[in-house]
């Protein structure tokens, strides 16, 4: 039997600690819509989304309801579009980011991913033309995220595509300059991206994947501030097995809302992501709990290794309360999703060089990053560039979501609103890497990559 | 089914009898109850049964919280399986 302190506990936890379920994600195949016209394409993608994710919204909502627990978002996952339309005799494909963005609205998601290519190891003709026409679709639609994974462990880095994909960020916030290059906060550039991720911008419904499958994201980083709050003066043992304890509980639930959500609306469970994902609210924050391990401000010296401690002990304490892990699984860094970051940021303690540092140890990339306006093309590549390296020689995924927000200069902030918060404008190094960007070509795969 | 109602608020004459009229009104059966006041502050914990309730569980859950606005308290029901599920292997 449950006792009172365990129910209030709980109850505490939902109410003042900003414990949620942050996204209950759909992922649908729409291999199966492959059509050469691309109105008919674009019309079989619509009525398979509105088919299977009909009742997503009403069944998350029913389930929030009867376990009383907050399930922020509702979103959709569907096969890289540059996989599903390639045989459309179209070169604009974002005819096809509309027809996702129109079904994504008709069954009242928030987000919905997959307009995206695989292209680690070159582009086909389709990826091509998908990675070009992100900028317009982008900035005409209003849902759809966009991810294009560039380098793997096994791949090595494709730097044609980062090169091109420097421009495709540049292009995408000159088209959404008027909401401060918001088009470039739903896009993403991966090395080594996961096939079941629920989170966005980077969710897309991998190749291997089954016909339809439900992913859940926790969140809860309040939940592990507050926890710490009572491991005061005790060392980093107490500290990590503490993480571990809450990490557990915080997964219990999230496996629990994907089961019950799988199981009503008749689609088999993925995963649950088991990540700490923090989003503007105070009390929200990842920082908050960096600096509860004892720093004075996050991204001072310590913060990768606090950083790394946290990370881990997240994943040990999670894995043991899911029957399946997956997704990006670890603590999320996102700089305008996180009050404790963006204090940090202005107050010039977190820098873009240790942002960098802290993706080798945590389960994502450079993310929710705005820079001045005036950064080049070249420069955002090199970004890519180093953080795919980070990826690819580590074995772990990461990723750039950068906003070179227009007319903005060091000192300025870009509000982007909701989830996604606002960004102080980071600086960057102003020495150029044009000539590094511009030998194109491909960084081979590491030594460790040959593990056959 | 076996549920959770969590009453938490300031405390008055009455709270008990009032929450308890409307389970009976919807067929609901107390398996437990337990309550305390913390310096003024009403907190009930009830275990019910609702597999005789014809209201909708949605609907049920939105009874009482309005119920519970409309008189200052938090009130909310909750499947027990949360509680299971996290403090529970």
């Amino acid at each position: 039997m449950i006792n009172t302190s365990e129910i209030l506990h709980t109850i505490e936890m939902i109410d003042r600690q900003h414990l949620d379920i942050r996204t209950v994600t759909m992922g649908i195949s729409i291999r199966d819509c492959a059509d050469p016209d691309p109105e008919v394409c674009a019309k079989n993608i619509y009525d398979k989304i509105v088919k299977y994710a009909g009742n997503l919204v009403e069944t998350a909502n029913i389930v929030e309801r009867e376990l009383g627990i907050p399930i922020v978002n509702k979103r959709i996952s569907v096969t890289p579009i540059a996989i599903a339309c390639e045989a459309c005799k179209t070169d604009d494909y974002t005819i096809f980011a509309k027809a996702l963005d129109a079904a994504a609205k008709k069954v009242g998601v928030d987000f919905i991913g997959g307009f995206s290519a695989l292209v680690q190891k070159g582009m086909t003709k389709g990826d091509e033309k998908l990675i070009n026409s992100i900028p317009k679709a982008l900035a005409e639609t209003d849902l759809v995220c966009s991810s294009v994974n560039v380098g793997s462990t096994k791949a090595g880095i494709n730097m044609d595509t980062v090169r091109l994909m420097g421009q495709i960020v540049k292009k995408t916030a000159a088209l959404t300059a008027d909401s401060g290059g918001l088009g470039c906060a739903k896009l993403v550039v991966f090395a080594n991206a996961v096939e079941d991720n629920p989170f966005m911008a980077g969710a897309f419904h991998g190749v291997g994947e089954p016909e339809c499958v439900i992913n859940v994201g926790v969140s809860g980083p309040g939940v592990v501030h507050e926890a710490l709050k009572g491991c005061r003066g005790q060392s980093l043992d107490v500290v990590a097995e503490t993480i571990k304890k809450t990490a557990f509980h915080i997964t219990r639930m999230g496996q629990l809302v994907a089961q019950e959500t799988s199981s009503r609306l008749g689609v088999p469970f993925g995963i649950v992501d088991l990540s700490l994902a923090p989003t503007p609210a105070i009390g929200d924050s990842v920082a908050d709990i960096l600096e509860e391990i004892g720093l004075e401000t996050v991204g001072t010296h310590g913060t990768t290794a606090a950083l790394a401690m946290l990370n881990d002990a997240v994943k040990k304490g999670g894995v043991m309360a899911s029957s399946r892990v997956g997704g990006l699984s670890g603590a999320f860094i996102p700089v305008s999703e996180d009050a404790g970051m963006i204090s940090a940021a202005k107050k010039g303690v977190l820098t873009i060089d240790k942002l960098e540092a802290m993706t080798c140890v945590c389960s994502v990339g450079l993310d929710m990053i705005a820079v001045p306006g005036d950064t080049t093309a070249e420069t955002i590549s090199a970004i890519i560039a180093d953080e795919a390296a980070i990826g690819m020689v580590n074995s772990k995924t990461t990723a750039v979501r950068i906003i070179p927000a227009p007319g903005k200069v060091v000192g300025d902030e870009v509000e982007f609103g909701g989830l996604l918060g606002s960004a102080p404008i980071m600086p960057v190094h102003n020495q150029a890497s044009d000539v590094f960007i511009h030998r194109g070509g491909h960084i081979p795969a590491p030594i460790h990559s040959l593990k056959n | 089914m076996k549920s959770i109602i969590t009453v938490l608020g300031k405390d008055r004459v009455g709270i008990i009898a009032d929450i308890c009229t409307i389970l009976a009104k919807n067929n609901i059966n107390i398996l437990d109850i337990s309550q305390t006041i913390l310096q003024e502050f009403f907190t009930m914990i009830m275990v019910v049964d609702t597999s005789k309730c014809e209201m909708d569980f949605v609907e049920l859950s939105k009874l009482l919280t309005s119920h519970g606005e409309d008189i200052g308290l938090s009130i909310r029901i909750q499947r027990e399986d949360i509680f299971n599920a996290m403090h529970r292997i």
